[in-house]
């Protein structure tokens, strides 16, 4: 039950963000120090979510050559630099880590 | 990408609404792997097959997913979840706000239904539309339309085949770092500033650092002072 109302919530919350500068358009015009912290959501959050992944997979941080995430991942990062390309990215960082 | 034909004529909204169609072709064999990982990964999480798919139902945003999934699954309790929500799909006022000025002459049902549509996808081709001079803004929205419909057929449809393959696929592949492998090939390009690399570097330790914190909040910390951090080099 309590997971149903998650999922709700968070398709409300999701769901007024895309709305609201739509509907409310003249009380809603974005400031430009709003816009410019914005820009840098994506990035901030997303990296939050990944360095974790990698450096502490069992819960403790790990950075030795046993951490088989932490190497993958940093195969995975060159691969994104170098081709710009989210598949191959995955199957790279995969196979690395089904590898390693 | 294809673009619409541009012409002296006006284009109808069948043509508008298939060259919206067309435009996201390209992009949904990107989202494809992308559904089919979340599908499985949702029930790595404990989600049952029915709150998966509905998760992309209701919510309709990859990202928000794939994290809402993870954190349900270590047990976050609720009012974290929906702030991460809100943190995570904040960047989305920005294209409402761009499209925007563009919608006022839709009705209201019009203007909900293509903000349920919104996502980054359907954005990405419906922006360069809707900039192209040469077409006139009478039935652009058919190409909002079109695009939104397409990407969200190819969402629920990967899910779907993502939620069945979830129940066979073992737990000791290890699919639940594609999302982290996910996250990589997103983050990665978009580090082309010192501001960015620098809001990515900060948040990320952070993360680290605060992971004690209780309910995941370390997350939400992280994500500020990466911004914060981003925001403040930007000034230098």
């Amino acid at each position: 039950m309590i997971t149903w109302l998650t999922i709700i919530g968070m398709g409300v919350i999701t769901y007024a963000i895309r709305l609201a500068p739509i509907v409310l358009l003249e009380r809603f015009a974005l400031s430009p120090a709003l816009r410019q912290a914005l820009k840098f959501v994506p990035v901030a959050v997303l990296s939050a979510i990944i360095l974790p992944e990698l450096i502490m997979p069992g819960g403790g941080v790990d950075v030795s050559l046993a951490n088989g995430r932490l190497l993958a991942g940093l195969l995975a990062i060159f691969v994104a630099w170098r081709t710009k390309n989210v598949l191959w990215t995955i199957v790279v960082g995969m196979v690395a880590l089904w590898l390693l | 990408m294809q673009e619409p034909a541009i012409s002296a004529e006006e284009p109808g909204r069948q043509a508008e609404w298939w060259a919206g169609v067309k435009s996201q072709l390209p992009i949904a064999l990107g989202v494809i792997p992308f559904g089919l990982i979340y599908g499985v990964v949702a029930l790595a999480a404990g989600l049952t097959p029915a709150q998966a798919q509905a998760m992309s139902a209701i919510v309709f945003a990859g990202s928000a997913q794939f994290i809402g999934a993870e954190l349900m699954g270590k047990g976050a309790p609720l009012p974290v979840l929906w702030l991460t929500t809100f943190v995570v799909n904040v960047r989305h006022l920005l294209y409402s706000a761009q499209l925007g000025p563009d919608l006022q002459h839709l009705s209201r049902g019009w203007r909900f239904l293509l903000a349920y549509l919104l996502t980054d996808e359907a954005y990405a081709t419906t922006a360069v539309h809707y900039a192209d001079p040469q077409t006139p803004l009478t039935h652009k929205h058919w190409f909002f339309l079109g695009a939104g419909m397409m990407l969200w057929l190819t969402w629920q449809t990967s899910t779907a085949v993502g939620v069945f393959l979830g129940a066979e696929i073992p737990a000791s592949w290890g699919l639940d770092f594609a999302l982290a492998l996910t996250f990589i090939g997103i983050v990665v390009p978009l580090l082309t500033t010192r501001p960015m690399l620098a809001a990515a570097v900060v948040a990320g330790v952070t993360a680290v650092l605060a992971h004690t914190l209780p309910y995941n909040l370390g997350l939400v910390f992280a994500g500020l002072a990466g911004i914060g951090v981003g925001v403040w080099m930007e000034k230098q």
